[in-house]
């Protein structure tokens, strides 16, 4: 059975990003990143498929894809949630900010709402330090997050 | 139209420089990612539709740059010629900005910075404290220069080393120089540049590789990300330079992908600088080639790590190798190659402009130059700075950032991110300097400058250290992948009341074990913010264990909230936002809290105006 959020893979979807860069190993990662800008995650047809045209066996594909945080082989929700969990973050708090969004959303990071709506991922560091604690939705940047705000954040866009 | 001489690269500069009136009104709003984040974009459009409407657009410049570094007061909005600067500046501000400042030539007196401690409005940059102890030589140009366009950089002198270098300089040359200024990497290690630019030329082989390490995997710091979205030129332009004195004809950026705006603008830098003739065949009409290829990031910390970097820009996962066999023999694809920090490549054009010997006349007798910091934490100016080496710890913390907010103490401050330790307050007249920093158990490292007040737990700063290296430890080594984790498992123990004193000597071992058995620097230096915490806040380990107390109220299953009859006014506002309903009571009656139900989430310590939830 399908999940939500999953799509039908079509190799012609990714030929033209592989091609983009002139099938070459060095460029799994930035290929795997393009799919994955594509799909919202990697599906595990497009990785055999990227594996196939790069001429790599199939498990260093999967070993790329597992090993960078980047990379997920579940869909995604429709909405993502990033908790910063960098030390400038941390020190000020986003641990509670972090439990409070996965009270919240009944899920925990990692996870995506059963509906499909959002997922909830940790990242170390933003670049907005003078900001934190950090939440990204979406593309937004959330500054100085308290658990108080977080229901306000999850409201739907 | 491509350049093929210096004389017309200094035709072209000449050109840009005149075009310029120096008394044209220009308003120049930050667009890093501290100021994107509080709404700059905002602001630069209501910037454009006000400039439009009143039909200024073509006497008024906009440009929108890269990160200031005084985030803190993000966004950061300066008008020229008079350098007026407005901070916190909001859509609903700009019709004024134009109406008094382009207009009128005054300044609107709310935008501007107030003096904190004298309550003085300050309207240049350089009357504000956070910047007057800084010395801005890679950042500083960030405020002038619109990081999408070449001319830009041109007009400040841009491409002139490297055509000093090309027409002027043997590559030996090049690199005598570089030695001769003292500089060494800025991604950590402290390794000396010209050095290392000398093995790499010096190993054998045709194909040799020249890489920019972009991968700022250090939670909490962002100089290099600054410096690739504010001025990607400069970096270009030093990783040309040492590709020319290396002897390379191909260069790599590793960036962070989480660095978006960085890729897009160095890609556009590394596209104009093609078109102009200043990167591919025959560079400047010179003779010699070399050109830059972007590889993004997948997020792994230890992909920063050289010959973790490398295989990744293989298309493999980012293990690192052991060191034996030096990347400057046998890196990228087995060949020869030479790997630098942002910060490192961006210092290149300047020795080169301006000489070893004014170079190396800054900073102290190990230490040239300067650094950026990411100076954030419990500190009130959070932002970047950028110090002369051998500054003090107390100048950086105390004069740049202002002191520690709401008038509480400083504890202790982190440098050298995961691979770094805590220094605590008793030392912070310490210079910043390699050695120095090294000295008291902590590091230079990239530049994160975590500050720590009492409120900050230092059994949770190495637990959490711990933790994140913990996951990104590749696995390959099992000193790294089993000490971490076991070093974990104790750590938590101790925040969560479990520790016991023999534990202590267990966590010495460990750390040394992780210091010598590992195969990498992750590993390596792993131990550092556990030791350095044991080692200058023992105390804190002992009341964990010993009194089942966190002292700096942080570690949950330490500390009980509780509400102060006294000061509870029974506004009903925690009870209202308290997750797990553990707070009872009834309007304008004290409330009560229900220890069993309470979670110690801290949102009711939070929420309450009234000073009425104690944690203890
Ligand atoms: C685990 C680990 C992570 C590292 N991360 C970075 C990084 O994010 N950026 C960086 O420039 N150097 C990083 N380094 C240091 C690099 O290995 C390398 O020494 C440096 O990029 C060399 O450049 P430099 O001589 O200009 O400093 C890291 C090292 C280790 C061991
Ligand atoms: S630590 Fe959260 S943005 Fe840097």
């Amino acid at each position: 059975m399908r999940k939500k959020n999953q799509t039908t893979f079509e190799g012609s979807r990714v030929d033209p990003i592989i091609d983009k860069y002139n099938a070459e190993q060095g460029s799994l990662i930035s290929i795997l990143q393009d799919i994955q800008a594509e799909y919202r995650y990697l599906p595990r047809e497009a990785l055999e498929h990227v594996a196939r045209r790069l001429n790599i066996p199939v498990v260093q594909a999967f070993g790329v894809a597992t090993f960078f945080r980047a990379f997920t082989l579940e869909p995604r929700g429709r909405q993502l949630i990033h908790v910063c969990m960098g030390t400038a973050c941390h020190v000020r708090g986003s641990q509670n900010v972090l439990e409070e969004v996965e009270r919240k959303l009944e899920i925990k990071a990692g996870g995506t709402t059963p509906d499909g709506e959002y997922t909830l991922e940790t990242v170390n560091c933003v670049g907005a330090c003078a900001l934190g604690p950090v939440v990204i939705r979406n593309e937004e940047y959330l500054s100085h997050m308290t658990p108080t705000k977080v229901s306000g954040l999850l409201k739907k866009v | 139209m491509r350049i093929s001489s210096v004389k017309e690269l200094d035709e072209l500069r000449r050109e840009i420089q005149d075009s310029r009136d120096p008394d044209r009104p220009r308003i120049t709003v930050c667009g890093g990612t501290g100021c994107s984040a509080t709404g700059c974009k905002g602001v630069a459009g209501m910037l454009r539709v006000g400039l439009k409407s009143r039909e200024l657009e073509g006497r008024v410049d906009l440009s929108v740059t890269g990160c200031h570094g005084f985030c803190e007061c993000g966004p950061i909005v300066i008008v020229y010629p008079q350098g007026i600067f407005y901070q916190r500046v909001t859509p609903e501000d700009v019709d004024e900005i134009i109406t008094e400042t382009i207009e009128h030539g005054k300044p609107v007196e709310r935008l501007l910075y107030r003096d904190p401690v004298t309550g003085e409005k300050k309207i240049h940059e350089t009357d504000i404290p956070f910047y007057q102890k800084q010395m801005r030589l890679t950042i500083g140009n960030n405020t002038a220069i619109d990081p999408a366009s070449i001319s830009d950089y041109l007009a400040t002198g841009g491409y002139s080393a490297l055509a000093k270098v090309l027409y002027g300089m043997a590559p030996e040359a090049v690199i005598e120089e570089i030695k001769r200024s003292g500089l060494r990497g800025r991604g950590g290690g402290g390794f000396p540049t010209g050095v290392k630019w000398e093995s790499t030329r010096n190993a054998p082989g045709d194909i040799k590789y020249v890489i920019c390490n972009a991968d700022e995997g250090d939670p909490g710091a962002y100089m290099d990300r600054s410096i690739l979205e504010g001025n990607p030129h400069s970096v270009l332009e030093g990783m040309i330079i040492g590709a020319y004195a290396i002897g390379s004809h191909e260069g790599y950026v590793y960036v962070r992908n989480e660095y978006p705006l960085a890729v897009a603008n160095t890609a556009t830098a590394i596209q104009q600088a093609r078109e102009l003739g200043l990167l591919g065949e025959d560079i400047l009409g010179s003779g010699f080639s070399f050109d830059i290829r972007i590889n993004r990031g997948g997020g792994a910390f230890v992909c920063g790590e050289s010959t973790a970097l490398m295989a990744s820009l293989e298309g493999k996962p980012g293990e690192p190798r052991a060191k034996y066999i030096h990347t400057s023999e046998k890196g990228l694809w087995d060949m020869p190659s030479n790997l630098n920090n942002v910060e490192t490549w961006a210092n290149v054009p300047l020795i080169i402009n301006r000489g070893s010997q004014w170079y190396s006349r800054i900073g102290t007798e190990s230490s040239k130059g300067t650094k950026v910091f990411s100076l954030v934490g419990k500190i009130n100016n959070t932002g970047l700075v950028e110090v002369p080496m051998g500054i003090t710890l107390r100048e950086i913390i105390f004069d740049i950032g202002g002191g520690i907010p709401g008038g509480r103490r400083l504890k202790a401050v982190q440098t050298g991110g995961p691979s770094g330790g805590c220094i605590p307050e008793a030392l912070i007249d310490l210079p910043v300097d390699y050695e120095r920093l090294a000295e008291v158990g902590s590091m230079m490292g990239s530049g994160g400058m975590i500050v720590m007040d009492e409120n900050t737990c230092m059994v949770d700063i190495a637990r959490y250290f711990t933790s994140f290296l913990q996951e990104e430890s590749c696995g390959k080594c099992v000193p790294c992948r089993e000490g971490l984790f076991r070093l974990g498992e104790i750590l938590t123990d101790i925040t969560q009341g479990r520790g016991r004193m023999e534990d202590l000597p267990i966590i010495e071992d460990l750390s040394e074990m992780l210091k010598d058995a590992s195969l990498c620097g992750l590993g390596t230096t792993a131990a550092n913010p556990v030791m350095s915490t044991l080692n200058y806040f023992r105390d804190e380990y002992v009341a964990h264990i010993r009194d089942g107390k966190c002292p700096a109220g942080v570690c949950r299953e330490l500390i009980a909230f509780r509400i102060d009859r006294e000061k509870c006014t029974g506004c009903g506002v925690c009870m209202k936002n308290c997750p797990s309903g553990a707070i009872t009571g009834e309007k304008k009656q004290t409330h009560v809290l229900n220890t069993e139900r309470c979670t110690k989430c801290g949102i009711c310590y939070d929420s309450c105006r009234f000073d009425a939830v104690k944690k203890e």
